[in-house]
């Protein structure tokens, strides 16, 4: 397969970016996306130009490092997908493909499509943990959680943060990841104790970062790598209405 | 900070803030329709002028008028600062963006159905509401039936109830996604309730100009 690629390609904070024409040769469709971006490296180191710059690791769909936007889809096109677990058979031989990194206020770009997420990770240190003492390794079962609770809390914690909510949403609000965390932590009795001040402190820090608020327009849920519903944003709103009190 | 100020300047309680005003709004639209299918009544339109007397003369009534015009003009404005800061949280736009893939076009299009809300507001209220209490009008009905009588109002006004109805369909579900009550076990029920907002009221308020331009306006005015 040959694919036309239209990169963004931005040096520092402090470049303006732009977008500069690649042609993939020899792609397999069997490739994932990032393997035909490793290809198209190749031959750029060879040729001495800098390699495109994004992020990736486990390349497994569980680490939330990868994603960028594809043709204007957040991870690409298919549903419940990371950026590494998009295969090129879901494209075309000559297809041209429009590659781009995350756009908010709060998603820098650092260089080409590689963005600074570390606002996720201030809003995560503004009430997305528990601080009960929780002692050593409890037996499994000792604390007793019904079935439907653990199921909805794990739906929850699936989120890799990876900022594809914020990616897809004309907003570029960050309620999809904010709801999971507090619904997770919510659910659970670990979480009782903070239940109040978390969902105030998280959502006082994701405005501080300059995301917008949610329109309702589930774009995010969507998007999301790992289709978390949007039914944790109504519990997001719930709680912070209910912390008020 | 005071609480209620960092609440109510927070994202979600701005959100919470527009919810909250739109189903009061919502409410209102219902009194509307009920009060205006009055000039459906081949009376000469005596039924409603009465109701529309009342509805001016009556103290209670008009104040709950200046609430309703404080919660739409709150609406208004929360929904402009809202839009306004969604669009700075996303500095830089997408060369290619396919939001149509993912979301609904009445969602997308809130802004717009907004504004185009607001044009309509502005001409209703200097239509009906600025003759019956500004001006004195005592004989609404015959206002309401001559203006029906023309196409080009006919039209406006049915455009304007389809926009109101794509700006309900995605509110009205929406403000109780906002304030949490959009659950498994509640979603379906407010879909349903959706559906007298977003289609029922709408046609309900359409039928009005319609029978008017069709059917009632030569007749009307020849019983009076």
């Amino acid at each position: 397969m040959k694919i036309h690629l239209k990169v963004w390609r931005q040096k520092d904070q402090n470049d303006g970016g732009r977008f500069v024409d690649y042609t993939a040769s020899n792609v397999s469709p069997d490739m994932s996306f990032l393997e035909m971006l490793d290809i198209v490296n190749i031959d750029l180191v060879k040729k001495g130009e800098t390699p495109i710059a994004f992020d990736h690791d486990c390349r497994e769909g569980i680490c939330g490092s990868c994603g960028m936007m594809i043709n204007g889809r957040a991870h690409g096109p298919g549903r419940g997908i990371a950026t590494c677990q998009l295969h090129m058979r879901s494209f075309q031989d000559g297809d041209s493909v429009v590659i781009e990194p995350w756009r908010a206020a709060a998603f820098p770009v650092l260089k080409d499509l590689m963005i600074d997420r570390t606002s996720f990770d201030r809003i995560m240190q503004a009430g997305g943990y528990t601080s009960a003492k929780t002692g050593g390794i409890p037996d499994g079962n000792a604390i007793l959680i019904p079935k439907p609770v653990a199921d909805e809390a794990f739906d929850a914690a699936a989120c890799i943060g990876c900022g594809a909510c914020v990616a897809a949403c004309p907003n570029s609000s960050a309620m999809l990841f904010v709801s999971a965390k507090v619904s997770q932590l919510a659910l659970l009795p670990q979480g009782q104790a903070e239940r109040t001040t978390r969902v105030q402190r998280m959502i006082a820090q994701m405005d501080e970062e300059k995301f917008g608020a949610c329109s309702n327009t589930y774009a995010c849920e969507a998007e999301c790598p790992k289709q978390i519903s949007v039914t944790h944003i109504a519990r997001l709103n719930r709680e912070f209405i209910a912390a008020q009190f | 900070m005071n609480a209620f100020f960092a609440f109510i300047n927070s994202s979600v309680g701005k959100k919470i803030l527009m919810s909250l005003t739109g189903i009061f709004l919502c409410t209102f639209l219902v009194e509307h329709l009920a009060g205006n299918l009055l000039l459906l009544k081949k009376d000469g339109g005596e039924a409603f002028d009465a109701y529309a007397h009342f509805m001016g003369g009556n103290p209670i009534v008009r104040t709950l008028e200046i609430g309703l015009f404080a919660i739409i003009l709150i609406h208004i404005i929360n929904g402009t600062f809202i839009w306004f800061s969604n669009r700075r949280a996303r500095d830089k736009r997408y060369a290619s963006y396919k939001l149509e893939e993912n979301t609904t076009f009445q969602s997308r299009m809130m802004a717009v159905s907004a504004s185009l809300v607001f044009v309509f507001l502005v001409v209703h209220l200097a239509k009906f509401w600025v003759p019956a209490r500004i001006l004195g009008e005592q004989n609404l009905s015959s206002l309401v039936y001559a203006t029906f009588r023309q196409t080009f109002f006919v039209v406006f006004y049915l455009v304007a109830l389809v926009v109101l109805s794509y700006h309900l369909r995605h509110g009205f579900q929406s403000a109780f996604q906002t304030l949490g009550w959009k659950t498994k076990r509640y979603g379906g029920l407010i879909e349903f309730i959706a559906v007298l907002f977003w289609l029922v009221i709408p046609i309900g308020f359409a039928i009005i100009p319609l029978y008017i331009y069709f059917y009632g306006g030569s007749a009307v005015a020849m019983m009076r």
